[in-house]
């Protein structure tokens, strides 16, 4: 295998877990709802996605978990921000916290314990294409997944009724409401999707990337796919680019290091960030650069009776 | 909107403060009951270094049942956060209280200043108080053998090593390593890469990964979590645990691991306090005092074997000396010789150069 080959082999997988949770903030934002709680829902996706797999040695199983852990601890957010209509801001910071206090308790006795890693995909001739074929026909099923899901969000959002209903509720949910639309149950809907793909990409660290559990190993992706999404103006093509030019830079500063190239690594570090900080500035320049920020996004909605 | 805002910072930091709120005394508790805080920097499930200052935390309740309470507080940061855990714990009638990690140093100071008769133990710190000890392990000592095995172990002749922090003990265990390594090979090449994080399992995972796509066939690293030996064995190739044996997750892979092992350390400190001849010191100890010690040597040649379990005895008996001078720095030039025939203490605990044969610059120097 190739340097480039195992580097680009590197990147898809760092990209993954970022692009899930990305994927299901996407869709809850597009509807209104702000939910800060990704973290949290990842971490408790991880843990539970591991117990999954740990007790039936199945990574579908655990992958299932994982996202019913996530969906479960969505709804409790969907209860707070649509149901009571409490601050989304709030809530979001409360099922954080909530979460990873309750990922370390249900994790604890798995800490330690072993799991075999998803299997990756392998046909025969196609997979030992060089350079492109481990690349295009031999990742882990939870890839083609992530991808399989952006593509299906971005279809549904610009192409199909169900998106711009979604659209709607997000952008002016009165409006969508007088039209006779259920506000409140479309945002739970959507809140519970989110809530899925940030278990599943919780799911994803403990299933795939590193095959164990331990408290607090998402390290802080959660926040980073929350600003994924405002990096992609919230639009699903630029999410997917998005969250491959930070597994990239990622990846690729550690190369840098490991070559020698002498450049501080703390800055290296930083350089993730950083870009997404420059990108956002890029965007902000171009008049609006062409953002589909959701007018309504992170107000309660409370129908007049 | 605002007010909603404020609730939330506030209901997080009343959250983040709960964990340290279950330190606050419990009314009944006896005045002759010996009140313990420890204050972790990762998680005790790391299973590399705060998991083993937990292993040492559990000893002393085996050991001194109802004569004593502990308290810990885990994946506390370095900072304001270690700072004010730290007071909480004093502030709660904790007579002892060990802060595991080497970025609390100031915070410790401040804190004892505070509170003179409350006795403090700093791990891996270089400032005292009357009131403050400080506390290490000879790491670089199990780096010697790992280098000494990995030299002989690696078929391409690359190692990698995956830092945490540029920090001095960290850079002592790859000099050790090296001058180790070179010994046998003297065309040993190092990788270094530096994660800027004590844990983080992915980033561990992905270092670990770009090292061996870059050549590397032995990993070694100064992070916490076990996601490196995981890969490595995932590779096929070998790895050194760390902190704690993660021959579990390297069942292949893993060579043997460097164990901090904390346990009569702590012991003897609780006691000292009980019997009322607790004082300010410092104390470093290896292989000789078991402070350290080696994980079995597995998934070698029996050779091999042998020569780590002789280097192994020989740093124990003083014999071998990591740091033996002449010590050449990169540059090529000497390193001063302050300790007569090897580098003395000072100068391993203060290292900031890199020996000979490191192809690689010391990150922001």
């Amino acid at each position: 295998m190739g340097l480039i080959e195992a580097i680009l082999l590197s990147i898809v997988t760092a990209s993954t877990p970022l692009l899930l949770a990305a994927s299901g903030e996407l869709i809850a934002e597009r509807a209104g709802v702000l939910n800060l709680g990704v973290e949290g829902m990842m971490l408790i996706g991880a843990v539970c996605g591991f117990a999954g797999a740990w007790a039936t040695g199945s990574t579908a199983i655990g992958a299932l978990c994982g996202i019913a852990a996530g969906v479960a601890l969505s709804a409790m957010f969907a209860l707070a921000t649509i149901g009571l209509a409490i601050n989304q801001v709030a809530a979001g910071l409360a099922l954080t916290i909530l979460g990873t206090g309750l990922a370390g308790l249900i994790g604890a006795p798995f800490v330690g314990e072993n799991i075999i890693a998803a299997p990756h995909l392998w046909l025969p001739w196609l997979t030992d294409v060089p350079l492109i074929g481990k690349l295009l026909f031999g990742q882990d099923a939870l890839v083609y997944l992530a991808i399989g899901l952006i593509a299906a969000i971005a279809y549904v959002l610009a192409r199909t009724r169900t998106g711009l209903i979604l659209r709607a509720v997000g952008d002016d949910p009165a409006s969508a409401h007088a039209l006779g639309y259920n506000v409140a149950a479309i945002r739970t809907l959507a809140v519970l999707f989110g809530g899925g793909c940030a278990g599943l990409a919780g799911a994803y660290l403990t299933l795939a990337y590193t095959p164990f559990y331990a408290p607090g190993m998402t390290a802080g992706r959660g926040w980073i796919a929350l600003a994924l999404v405002v990096f992609a103006s919230w639009r699903p093509g630029r999410l997917v680019a998005g969250a491959i030019l930070f597994g990239a830079v990622s990846i690729l500063q550690l190369h840098a290091q490991a070559i020698g190239l002498g450049v501080p690594s703390q800055l290296m570090s930083a350089l993730p960030y950083l870009a997404t900080v420059l990108v956002l500035v890029l965007i902000s320049r171009v008049r609006r650069g062409g953002s589909v920020a959701p007018a309504a996004l992170g107000t309660a909605f409370v129908p007049e009776r | 909107m605002n007010k909603a805002i404020m609730a939330a910072l506030v209901l997080a930091a009343s959250c983040a403060g709960l964990s340290a709120a279950t330190a606050q005394d419990k009314p009944d508790s006896k005045p002759d009951k010996l009140k313990i805080g420890f204050v972790y920097v990762g998680p005790v499930g790391d299973f590399g270094w705060s998991y083993q200052h937990d292993q040492a935390r559990q000893a002393i309740i085996k050991e001194f049942g109802d004569r004593v309470e502990t308290t810990f507080l885990e994946k506390v940061g370095e900072g304001p956060d270690g700072e004010r855990s730290i007071e909480q714990l004093a502030r709660a009638g904790h007579k002892l209280i060990f802060a595991t990690s080497f970025g609390y140093m100031d915070s410790v100071i401040k804190v004892a200043k505070k509170y003179p008769d409350v006795k403090f133990e700093h791990a891996t710190g270089y400032k005292r108080e009357p009131n403050v000890s400080t506390y290490a392990g000879r790491f670089y000592e199990g780096r010697t053998i790992q280098g000494t095995i990995a030299a002989k172990v690696s078929k391409k002749g690359v190692l990698g090593y995956i830092g945490s922090f540029p920090v001095p003990e960290v850079i002592s265990g790859i000099n050790a390593t090296m001058l180790a390594a070179q010994k046998i090979n003297p065309n040993i090449k190092i990788k270094i890469v530096w994660v800027n994080s004590w844990f983080n399992p992915g980033k561990e995972a992905d270092a670990a990964k770009a090292l061996i796509d870059q050549g590397a066939d032995v990993i070694m690293q100064h992070t916490d979590s076990a996601a490196a030996m995981q890969i490595a064995n995932d590779r096929g190739i070998h790895a050194f645990g760390q902190d704690s044996d993660m021959i579990k997750f390297g069942p292949k892979a893993q060579l043997t691991a460097i164990v901090n092992n904390w346990t009569p350390y702590y012991v003897s400190r609780v006691k000292a306090v009980m019997d009322g001849n607790w004082a300010s010191q410092d104390v470093w100890e290896g292989l000789k005092d078991k402070m350290i010690q080696m994980a079995p040597y597995t998934n070698m040649p029996d050779d091999v074997k042998k020569l780590a379990a002789d280097t192994e005895a020989g740093i124990a008996a003083g014999t071998i000396k990591p740091f033996a001078c002449p010590i050449v720095d990169q540059d090529g030039k000497e390193v001063e010789c302050k300790g007569g025939d090897q580098l003395d203490d000072g100068q391993i605990r203060g290292m900031n150069f890199y020996v000979k044969g490191i192809d690689d610059k010391i990150p922001g120097k």
